[in-house]
């Protein structure tokens, strides 16, 4: 990182925009406190994911060079989100592949804890203890490899916890399947309901079989996910991002 | 049937699809605690992954060299386009023998062109040799998984089929027991065969002999009994050199099982003295698939089936939700290059969490071919309410105004209306999920007012 303050670009998923302001504002607060200048800039709309995972990448050209002028000047372009910024990195339509604004965007597009991680180099000082499970999102951890999948045979690692760790009393959970996806998965939620019901029960038992207090992650398409469903099922179990609980935690 | 519609048909029994899901998780947790004993497993997926680029680059020549070494070692082979003239090949030779009974080890190639009832049309009898195989053939089904074709069944199942087929006692459920049924009955089959039928995992060009992997050894018991060894065999599964096996037999069996090795792992190269070897080299659109710049990789596949053991909609929905031979993620990006309508909903039945992609032992991409199919198939398929509301979307993203109107129209919406309309049965969401607390402002709302 340069001397000067990096002007980071706030990206907020249209969903927490709409439904999880509080997600908002502590990724906002968190990078603040971090010490980068952070701007929202208003104009932003989805990036286009829904469409482009539903089989119409091709009418997503509008939101893409929306997305590219929106936050085509920023230092860097940080979301708390893996699913969105990989969306971003990975599947503009294939028009922007060899522009070079396009090319610089995917540059400097971040999930925050990978910003956190990798760009500051900041460790988080700090009190939370809370019995912790992390649900792994896919995109996240197989697209942006945020962690080690366990599928691979590479040294573990996991960006998220390397943060939750730091702080006191944290304690962070092993889930007897690390990395099963919860079965959100976007429009599958609706299109494949019966199976993305019983994979969020799934993953749910396995928080609950090991007493988790707090399950996290880093994507709140999957929480919303999984909080729908445990909330029908009136179970005791609290959600919460993982900008959350690093902002709260953070001293 | 769509996947969707079958995947809930098959999650009605939880119990049965828990077990399922637990059974086949179980051999993904035995792929992945051997694969984590070689240390040098990554190299050898990328190495696996580069033999079989080179293979699909030089398809042609390397096909020809190995026909030309097959018949240099005395085997007779031929060619087939597509799944009919593959049959018409294989009745022809048992026609030339005479033969009216014949074994036939695993082999899904031999599903795919439904060889089974085109021979039993003909007054052939087919025994399919492998235990799994077996008891599926005994329901009249086909395998729901490519390496465990009766994964689906349980063993009350299993000793309720053997007690109507083989009459063992009713209600004994000892696997012992009824293995050892199954190796009498199958015994008098494999006596009285004079041609046998296996596929082929590897044809190795620079020899012209091929390998067979089985687990139960039935592929050598029918092979070395019969007259005639007839072989069919994808165009795919050609690899350059013999050398090359140590990299793909490391490979297949810990990804398949979980085990170091294929319990038999057979090389063929020529015919015992008054015996014959034939090879069916099938094409069945495979060419078609290599014409496919973003979808040719998926011929790599050597059939291991770890993503379907991977596969958390595979696990819950089981094989036979996908309507097609190849199952699961595998199944779902080759079914479409043979028939993109009838497989329309398979690359949806994903939700793209790459899990299929990262366990393939030959690196084959399988979740972002899922996603450019999905972009195929909306084009070649159009739905037109999906594709008009996605329009619609489309609209909402690009504009910010009309999308600031629309999120902050929703949230009233939630807020307004009684439960009963937003749980209504046409709202999938909320049939067993809640939707979020609607806040009191957006997040864009809370920054105008916090920070001007």
């Amino acid at each position: 990182m340069s001397n000067q303050t990096p002007h980071v670009g706030l990206f907020i998923p249209c969903y927490v925009d709409q439904f999880y302001p509080n997600v908002g504002i502590a990724s906002l607060e968190l990078l603040e406190k971090l010490g980068c200048k952070v701007s929202y800039p208003q104009s932003q709309t989805c990036c286009g994911q829904p469409l482009a995972n539903s089989g119409y990448e091709r009418d997503t050209i509008g939101s893409s060079e929306h997305f590219i002028k929106t936050f085509g000047d920023f230092d860097y372009v940080v979301a708390p989100s893996g699913s969105c910024i990989m969306h971003v990195k990975e599947h503009f339509p294939p028009e922007f592949h060899d522009q070079n604004s396009y090319k610089e965007l995917q540059g400097k597009v971040y999930e925050l804890t990978e910003f956190i991680t990798d760009v500051l180099k900041a460790e988080i000082k700090g009190k939370f203890p809370h019995r912790i499970g992390y649900h792994s999102s896919c995109h996240g951890l197989r697209g942006l490899r945020l962690g080690a999948s366990t599928e691979l045979n590479i040294s573990p690692f996991n960006k998220a916890k390397q943060l939750l760790q730091g702080l006191d009393g944290l304690d962070w959970v092993e889930l007897t399947r690390k990395d099963e996806c919860c079965g959100f998965g976007g429009t599958f939620a609706v299109s494949e309901e019966a199976l993305s019901v019983q994979m969020g029960k799934d993953r749910l038992a396995d928080h609950l079989e090991k007493n988790v207090e707090i399950l996290t992650g880093g994507d709140m398409s999957c929480i919303m996910h999984l909080q729908g469903i445990s909330s029908r099922n009136k179970q005791p179990l609290k959600f919460m991002h993982i900008a959350e609980i690093l902002n709260q935690a953070i001293q | 049937m769509s996947h969707p519609s079958k995947a809930a048909e098959f999650l009605k029994d939880q119990a049965k699809s828990h077990w399922h899901d637990e059974t086949l998780w179980f051999v993904r947790d035995k792929r992945d605690k051997i694969s984590k004993s070689i240390p040098e497993w990554e190299n050898l997926r990328t190495l696996a992954s580069g033999l079989k680029d080179y293979v699909l680059n030089n398809l042609d020549s390397l096909l020809l060299d190995f026909e030309a070494n097959a018949k240099k070692n005395g085997i007779h082979v031929h060619w087939a386009v597509d799944a009919e003239e593959h049959n018409q090949i294989v009745h022809s030779i048992l026609e030339k023998h005479d033969c009216k009974a014949i074994v036939k080890s695993k082999s899904i190639l031999t599903e795919e062109c439904h060889l089974n009832p085109y021979l039993e049309k003909r007054g052939i009898e087919v025994v399919d040799t492998d235990l799994g195989e077996r008891i599926v053939q005994f329901l009249q089904q086909p395998p729901s998984h490519i390496v465990l074709p009766a994964i689906h069944l349980k063993k009350a199942d299993i000793s309720k089929i053997f007690h109507e087929k083989l009459q063992t006692e009713k209600g004994n459920e000892d696997p012992t027991y009824l293995t050892h049924a199954a190796r009498l009955h199958l015994r008098e089959k494999f006596l009285k065969a004079k041609v046998a039928i296996t596929g082929v995992n590897f044809g190795v060009a620079e020899t012209g002999e091929f390998v067979v992997c089985t687990n139960e050894g039935n592929a050598d018991m029918g092979v070395h009994l019969a007259d005639v060894h007839i072989a069919c065999m994808g165009i795919e599964k050609i690899i350059p050199r013999r050398k090359d096996l140590g990299v793909f037999l490391r490979l297949l069996a810990r990804s398949a099982t979980g085990q170091p090795i294929t319990n038999y792992n057979s090389h063929f190269r020529s015919p015992e003295p008054g015996k014959e070897i034939h090879i069916v080299l099938l094409d069945n659109g495979r060419t078609r698939q290599l014409a496919r710049d973003k979808f040719k990789n998926s011929l790599k596949c050597i059939r291991c089936g770890a993503c379907m053991n991977t596969c958390p909609i595979y696990r819950r929905s089981g094989g036979y939700s996908y309507g097609s031979t190849v199952p699961g993620p595998i199944g779902s990006i080759l079914s479409p290059g043979i028939d993109v309508k009838k497989y329309s909903t398979l690359p949806f039945a994903s939700t793209l969490c790459g899990s299929c992609s990262d366990v393939c032992p030959v690196k084959i991409n399988i979740h972002e071919q899922l996603y450019e199919w999905r972009q195929e198939i909306t084009k070649a398929n159009p739905d037109l309410a999906k594709g008009m509301s996605m329009k619609m979307a489309s609209g909402i993203f690009t504009s910010p105004l009309a999308y600031k109107i629309s999120g902050s129209l929703m949230r009233k919406s939630l807020k307004a209306l009684p439960k009963s309309i937003i749980y209504n049965p046409l709202n999938v969401w909320g049939k067993e999920r809640d939707l979020p607390n609607p806040p009191k402002e957006s997040f864009k709302e809370w920054y105008k007012k916090n920070r001007p």
